[in-house]
């Protein structure tokens, strides 16, 4: 009896522990595999059953000769264990004493860094290994700017194989002074740094005896402790409508999971773009109403007012609007193997809200080597760089930094459905506020029929709205051609509408 | 006023956000439903999205024929008292022939009474979307799964091929015939389970409890004799255990564990003190390296 009241205070507690979400970055065989699989194994977060089949794996496929290759643990795909590397991420969890751990191992291959970038986008810590034979590498680099782009506050720098280099605390200052001298440009508040090794555990869990001259804390500690500031944002209330609830019809309600701020019954709220105006009748949960809902919780509200909203649209408080408009400024990701296609017309997903957009200009491309700028006129995997966007309704956003929800969106190709792109948003396009609000169709020129007809497949395909004007479709539809001067301002008009003419 | 989570409060944020966002954006979804544990959770967890309305979608379970008959009296009772939509299929062909575990060994019944039985039940209803139960702690591969996971027209899973998900956007768009497995509660761990079980009252199969139950040991494995199907000459080596059971499925291919835990705390005790992980006591998995993706690859849940 006296037992059952332990493990009920043992599982409250539990339940009330913060989670860490982690992330761990670096070049190929840097070793982060290996280094959650140590974490696991010496916090004891294995069974026996796993322990024996690592152990029969090691001897078997391992890759870390007559030791226990701890990367088998994370390495889940078949691939994967054969060739020794990571190809996509795998997330882990565990929880100490202190704190509840979701760990997300990520590829160090160039090749997969749409996945590094995955396993970044939900993290608030990142550890960066580097290998203390090699250096800061051009795959630290990138790594350490993405994780800079994707608003990643905390860092830790982990040296590791230091077994490799007689545990110096030479080659572990110089590592250090280069990396901050790398890293001083980027927008990283927080960044720590440890010499450990991962393969026979030095500074990971345990203290290491063989770097004396080490004076801080080990991995675990650290991570055990940190102070991880929000990635929330409490003071911006942006609720995007997700679902509208209509079980009968006494009751209306929007469901959403508040992207920030503090939702307060009772508060008046503004919906977007309507601009119509009520008061938030109740904050409904299947666990009873609410006085106040914040992030990330998903609730439902219902209005004091029929007020006409759906899904994609977003209550806020009327002295605190996000900025309103078709056309965006954004850091891009390029995840898709296919290259970048001007003509193409994306799908943008967005807040709950999806459209059609156009990439209109690419501004520049950022060399992660130097972080140097260049200009380009398309994508290819994996390229970054800064882009000029037009939607075809209007988004409701703020810039990513300070609001990661309602500041990031994805685009998916609408040919193959992959996602092809991800995007933070930096802010409205500088020329937003002319007049062309739809990005203006194009006329395309053909020579006959056939060519027409090739044309408007062609741009249907790629997700454009267009309308044939050629002499075979103008007589299809009219008895009589209508004159010169009639089709060119019906051309004009659809051009101005965002349209694609073929003639 | 304390703007803090708990990190199961966050766990049931996400998967509510995420069984919302099927509902939103796919035409006919639909939740499978295990009977387990972990399904239990999914099912309250989807109630919650929608209240004070109904779940939009149907639950669907794929009756192997094979399954402790406690879980199908639980499932019956459970769907009239909740008024459930829930549908139930099984394998009429393989069923009529009498494949199962006894007779046709492990792979062969999986494959046929489970794997098939299921794609031939998703293209029956062509369903664009379906939820899963599966958590990402609890295998290997399953760790590397997309929480929104693409499947071709063929229903299969491409692990080297997986779309990029950032942030909390799900890209939902499918051609015709393809689809996407949803797992909303990836997140979670064995312990969150049990944990929200017990705080939530969640209802679940007696079976995960210890109770005097009749059992054999075979191929190494504590078997629990449910019915006549099985071979007299290993149920007549039964002897009253007290067990019970981490995770269940087809009776002759779920081992059970010795056990004297009647409360979730007690599971929950000897869970901290057990060494072994919840999938040893599957039969399936154990097949061969990489089992699980192979299965999933094929189109397995
Ligand atoms: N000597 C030594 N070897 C190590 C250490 N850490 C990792 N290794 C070895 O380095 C090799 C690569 O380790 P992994 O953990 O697979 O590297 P990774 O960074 O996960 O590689 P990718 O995921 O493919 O990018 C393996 O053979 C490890 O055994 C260390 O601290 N010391
Ligand atoms: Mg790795």
């Amino acid at each position: 009896m006296t037992k059952n009241i332990d493990i009920q205070q043992f599982l409250d507690a539990d339940q009330k522990k913060g989670l860490l979400r982690i992330l761990t970055a670096g070049s190929v065989d840097d070793g982060k595999s290996t280094l959650i699989g140590r974490l696991l194994f010496d916090s004891k977060k294995l069974y026996d059953d796993q322990l024996a089949t690592l152990e029969r794996d090691s001897k078997r496929i391992g890759h870390a000769g007559e030791d226990i290759d701890y990367a088998l643990l994370l390495d889940g795909l078949k691939a994967e264990r054969e060739q020794g590397i990571t190809i996509d991420v795998a997330y882990r969890y565990f929880s100490t004493n202190k704190r509840k751990f979701i760990i997300a191992d990520t590829p160090g291959h160039e090749q997969y860094t749409r996945n590094m970038v995955t396993g970044a986008s939900t993290a608030s810590l990142a550890i960066i290994l580097i290998d203390a034979r090699k250096g800061v590498i051009t795959q630290t680099k990138r790594h350490t700017f993405l994780v800079s782009l994707l608003g990643i506050k905390h860092v830790v720098v982990a040296v590791n194989k230091m077994d490799l280099k007689d545990y110096s605390q030479e080659v572990f200052n110089s590592i250090v002074e280069e990396y901050k001298n790398f890293s001083s440009t980027l927008d990283i508040p927080d960044i720590h740094y440890f010499p450990i090794s991962a393969l026979k555990g030095d500074n990971v869990v345990d203290e290491s005896k063989n770097m004396p001259w080490y004076k801080g804390r080990t991995l675990l500690s650290f991570l055990e402790n940190v102070q991880v500031s929000s990635d929330r944002n409490f003071d911006d209330m942006r609720y995007p409508v997700q679902i509208v609830n209509r079980p009968n019809i006494h009751f209306r309600g929007f469901a959403a999971t508040v992207a920030s701020g503090i939702v307060r019954q009772g508060a008046e709220v503004m919906s977007i773009p309507s601009g119509q105006k009520s008061r938030i009748k109740e904050i409904v949960t299947y666990d009873g109403n609410l006085d106040e809902a914040f992030p990330p919780q998903s609730v439902t509200i219902t209005l004091e007012d029929e007020i006409d909203a759906s899904r994609g649209d977003m209550f806020v408080y009327p002295d605190n609007v996000p900025t309103i408009s078709q056309k965006l400024e954004a850091m891009l990701v390029w995840m898709d193997e296919k290259e970048m296609d001007k003509e193409m017309q994306f799908f943008i997903k967005h807040a709950n809200n999806s459209t059609r957009a156009f990439v209109t200009h690419i501004d520049y491309r950022v060399d992660v080597n130097t972080l140097e700028q260049s200009n380009i006129d398309h994508f290819k995997l994996n390229d970054i760089g800064k882009v000029q966007i037009t939607t075809n309704k209007p988004l409701f956003f703020d810039p990513y930094k300070k609001n990661k929800i309602t500041g990031s969106f994805i685009l998916i190709d609408p040919i193959t459905n992959n996602t092809a792109a991800v995007g933070m948003i930096i802010g409205k396009s500088k020329d937003a506020d002319s007049r062309t609000i739809t990005a203006k169709g194009r006329l395309h020129k053909v020579a006959n029929t056939e060519e027409a007809q090739n044309k408007y497949q062609e741009l249907k395909l790629k997700g454009r709205t267009v309308v044939r004007l050629d002499k075979a479709a103008l007589k299809s539809k009219f008895t009589e051609l209508p004159n010169e001067e009639v089709t060119k301002g019906f051309v004009e008009l659809l051009l101005g509408e965002g349209v694609d003419v073929v003639k | 006023m304390n703007y803090n989570l708990s990190n199961l409060k966050e766990l049931e944020a996400e998967a509510i956000h995420i069984i919302r966002e099927v509902a939103a954006e796919f035409e006919n979804p639909v939740m499978l439903y295990s009977i387990g544990k972990d399904s239990s959770v999914m099912v309250r967890l989807a109630e919650k999205a929608f209240a004070p309305g109904k779940v939009p979608f149907p639950l669907m379970h794929i009756d192997s024929k094979w399954k402790f008959k406690e879980m199908v009296e639980f499932r019956d009772h459970y769907a009239k008292e909740n008024n459930w939509d829930l549908i139930v299929e099984y394998n009429k062909e393989g069923f009529e022939q009498g494949i199962g575990p006894f007779t046709h060994g492990s792979k062969v019944h999986t494959d046929v009474m489970k794997t098939q039985a299921l794609l031939a039940a998703l293209d029956k209803y062509g369903f664009d979307a379906a939820f899963g139960g599966a958590r990402r702690d609890e295998e290997k591969s399953r760790a590397k799964e997309r929480i929104f996971s693409f499947r071709n027209e063929f229903h299969q899973w491409d692990p080297k091929n997986q779309r990029p998900e950032l942030w909390s956007i799900y890209n939902t768009k499918v051609h015709k015939g393809e689809s996407i497995r949803v797992f909303p509660i990836s997140n979670w761990t064995e312990l969150d389970i049990w944990n929200y079980i017990r705080l939530e009252n969640i209802p679940i199969v007696p079976l995960y409890f210890a109770k005097k139950r009749p059992i054999v040991n075979w191929n190494g494995a504590l078997i629990l004799v449910d019915d006549d199907r099985m071979p007299k000459d290993i149920a007549e080596k039964a002897e009253m255990q007290m067990v019970r059971f981490r995770t269940l499925g087809c009776y002759p291919l779920t081992g059970a564990v010795e056990s004297e835990a009647t409360t979730i705390e007690e599971i929950v005790e000897e869970m901290m003190t057990v060494t072994v992980s919840e999938r040893t006591t599957r039969v399936i998995d154990f097949d061969q390296d990489g089992s699980m993706e192979e299965k999933k690859k094929e189109g397995y849940f």
